[in-house]
């Protein structure tokens, strides 16, 4: 009876806010979801959004897992250095980065103007692809990709696995291909699921630096068409339960094979 | 003629020694048993034969090849691991074809070579099974087969059977053993378990922190063992009280035996060498009785400590915890421990 009324009470906290907010967005009888494609912005803050995140998912990977299979196969005597610094993200708040990287990219087109660090640090400040934020988002999404990659290569027991690819004659190349990244596979998937959802949903990084991605487009319309801000929040909220589901199935689909 | 050869291997893993100054030679179509305690070093010297760990110094020869330097994925041998080892994204028949399909052999081959390997094991059937669905016994014959698909110079085998039941154990304990000799493939089989070394190898190796204490055929290894150490890994011991009579004989359990030293010795003495009688004027007194079958094993109290001994059920039949016996040793020979 408690467990059916506190379910009650958490679905309620959950569903009234949604429901409210899709009743607020239809109310009118505008279509204000068929708007959001032609919306001033919208495209443009779209695609840098998703470009971004599809950098960043492959940098975050790039990074995490030949720095794991480093610490599972080769050093396992730096496994709690790699740990503690995967950590370190989560204890800077973002804002505390943001005020550095702001910073560092000041010294560009100031000091350091004119001088091979100066170009670069100008150049990754470009506002249709921002790599500084790649950079960051990178760094913001190190632990996240960490740890649920660290959980499956210690699910499986990947050091004799790779043992017996290479006894049976296979390449290092051969082996990850064959062996270790599909044995990763859900792992890999839910790492690259959790920086997208971090980075599409990423505000306070951006705005600060002045690039127009999705949430920043979101709050600069909500001033002036509130029903058409909602309706995209709703939007990208189903979009991420959609990619949520097609990972999870993707996973499951893989076990019952 | 020799297949395999190690030569002088040593090994440190920080402080520990795990080879020191190891030798082995294996002759072709042989199965050796490594037999030895945890940490003496017989899954480290089976990894350096594999190419998994590099010696600090020594020599790896197979077929006269030195290949101490060549990487794991150039020596083509075949190994059966302790844990549970199959690539679980791919079927029965796909791991099995593993080997092959790195070595670029066409898709037509390898198939008819991985059911071929399969049928051998006798799991046929199971070619589309994926890894999970395969019992632990069936994982393991799987992983032999993909180890013999290569045709491998060497096979080896790291505590294969340690992870299953008895019964599925000794079941497969022989059918590696009646694959083996069928292919006639140099065999080095791991393990900690000596009953398993001894009824399938042709000679057994005991190892002792780091190095072959005696190599030597299942037999003689249990009735000539070389050292104290061997005697008691191997089979069940009886360390005895022996009063010296002369320099060159000792007296144990009123007999008198061979053995020269000085003063007085311990021996070491199986259990079926001891007989036991019943003897109401003894002072000695059966403390334990396990029935084994055709053996009955007999535990007596003997100066403070516990002799066992193995007799023939018949004779062990009016003998019961707190009977009073006497104790006579068989004609064998005494070693000092």
């Amino acid at each position: 009876m408690i467990r059916r009324l506190a379910l009650l009470l958490v679905g309620l906290y959950f569903l009234v806010p949604l429901v409210a907010s899709f009743v607020f967005t239809v109310d009118g009888g505008a279509n204000v979801y068929g708007q959001i494609i032609t919306a001033e912005g919208f495209a443009d803050a779209f695609r840098r959004s998703m470009t971004l995140a599809v950098l960043t998912v492959a940098g975050v990977l790039g990074i995490t897992i030949p720095a794991l299979l480093a610490v599972h196969l080769k050093l396992p005597k730096w496994r709690p250095v790699l740990e503690t610094l995967s950590l370190i993200p989560l204890a800077v708040p973002p804002i505390a980065l943001v005020v550095g990287v702001r910073t560092l990219l000041g010294y560009g087109p100031d000091e350091l103007a004119g001088t091979p660090v100066g170009d670069v640090l100008v150049s990754i400040q470009d506002p249709e692809l921002p790599w500084v934020l790649v950079i960051v988002y990178i760094v913001l999404a190190l632990p996240f990709a960490y740890r649920t990659l660290d959980a499956g290569l210690r699910g499986s027991d990947v050091k004799t696995l790779v043992d017996a690819a290479r006894g049976l004659g296979a390449s290092w190349p051969a082996t990850l291909g064959r062996v270790i990244l599909p044995q990763l596979r859900p792992g890999l998937l839910g790492a690259a699921f959790l920086t997208l959802a971090l980075v599409l949903g990423e505000f306070t990084v951006s705005s600060i630096l002045l690039f127009e991605t999705l949430p920043v487009w979101l709050l600069k319309i909500s001033g002036s068409d509130a029903q058409l801000s909602v309706a995209v929040s709703l939007a990208s909220l189903v979009f991420t339960w959609l990619l949520l589901l097609a990972v999870s199935a993707f996973d499951r689909k893989e076990k019952t094979s | 003629m020799t297949a395999v050869e190690l030569r002088g291997l040593h090994r440190r893993f920080g402080d520990v020694t795990a080879l020191d100054g190891l030798d082995l030679s294996i002759e072709a179509g042989e199965l050796i048993g490594l037999l030895g305690p945890s940490g003496c070093g017989k899954t480290t010297a089976l990894r350096v034969l594999a190419g998994f760990e590099q010696p600090d110094r020594g020599q790896v020869l197979v077929g006269g090849t030195d290949i101490t330097g060549t990487p794991a994925s150039r020596r083509g041998m075949g190994m059966v691991f302790q844990s549970f080892s199959l690539f679980p994204n791919m079927t029965a028949a796909g791991n099995v074809a593993f080997g092959l399909r790195v070595r670029k052999v066409p898709a037509p081959a390898r198939r008819r070579r991985a059911e071929e390997l399969l049928e051998l094991v006798g799991l046929g059937e199971k070619a589309k099974a994926y890894p999970h669905q395969l019992s632990g016994g069936q994982q393991q014959r799987v992983a032999l087969a993909r180890a013999l698909a290569i045709e491998p110079a060497v096979l080896l085998l790291d505590e294969p059977l340690s992870a299953l039941d008895a019964q599925v154990r000794n079941q497969l304990r022989d059918e590696i053993r009646r694959i083996q000799q069928r292919l006639g493939t140099t065999t080095l089989f791991v393990t900690h378990d000596q009953s398993e070394a001894l009824s399938i190898a042709d000679r057994v190796g005991v190892l002792r922190a780091g190095q072959v204490e005696q190599l030597a055929a299942p037999d003689e290894l249990y009735h000539r063992p070389a050292t104290a150490f061997v005697a008691e890994f191997v089979g069940t011991t009886n360390r005895l009280q022996a009063r010296r009579v002369s320099p060159d004989t000792v007296e144990v359990l009123g007999s008198r035996r061979p053995l020269a030293g000085t003063g007085d010795a311990e021996v070491l003495v199986r259990p079926e060498a001891i007989g036991v009688a019943a003897d109401e004027t003894s002072g000695l007194t059966v403390v334990a009785r396990t029935f084994h079958g055709a053996l009955t094993r007999l535990t007596v109290a003997v100066d403070g400590r516990e002799v066992v001994a193995d007799v023939p059920s018949p004779l062990a039949s009016g003998l019961v915890p707190g009977s009073r016996v006497a104790l006579t040793l068989g004609d064998v020979p005494l070693l000092a421990a």
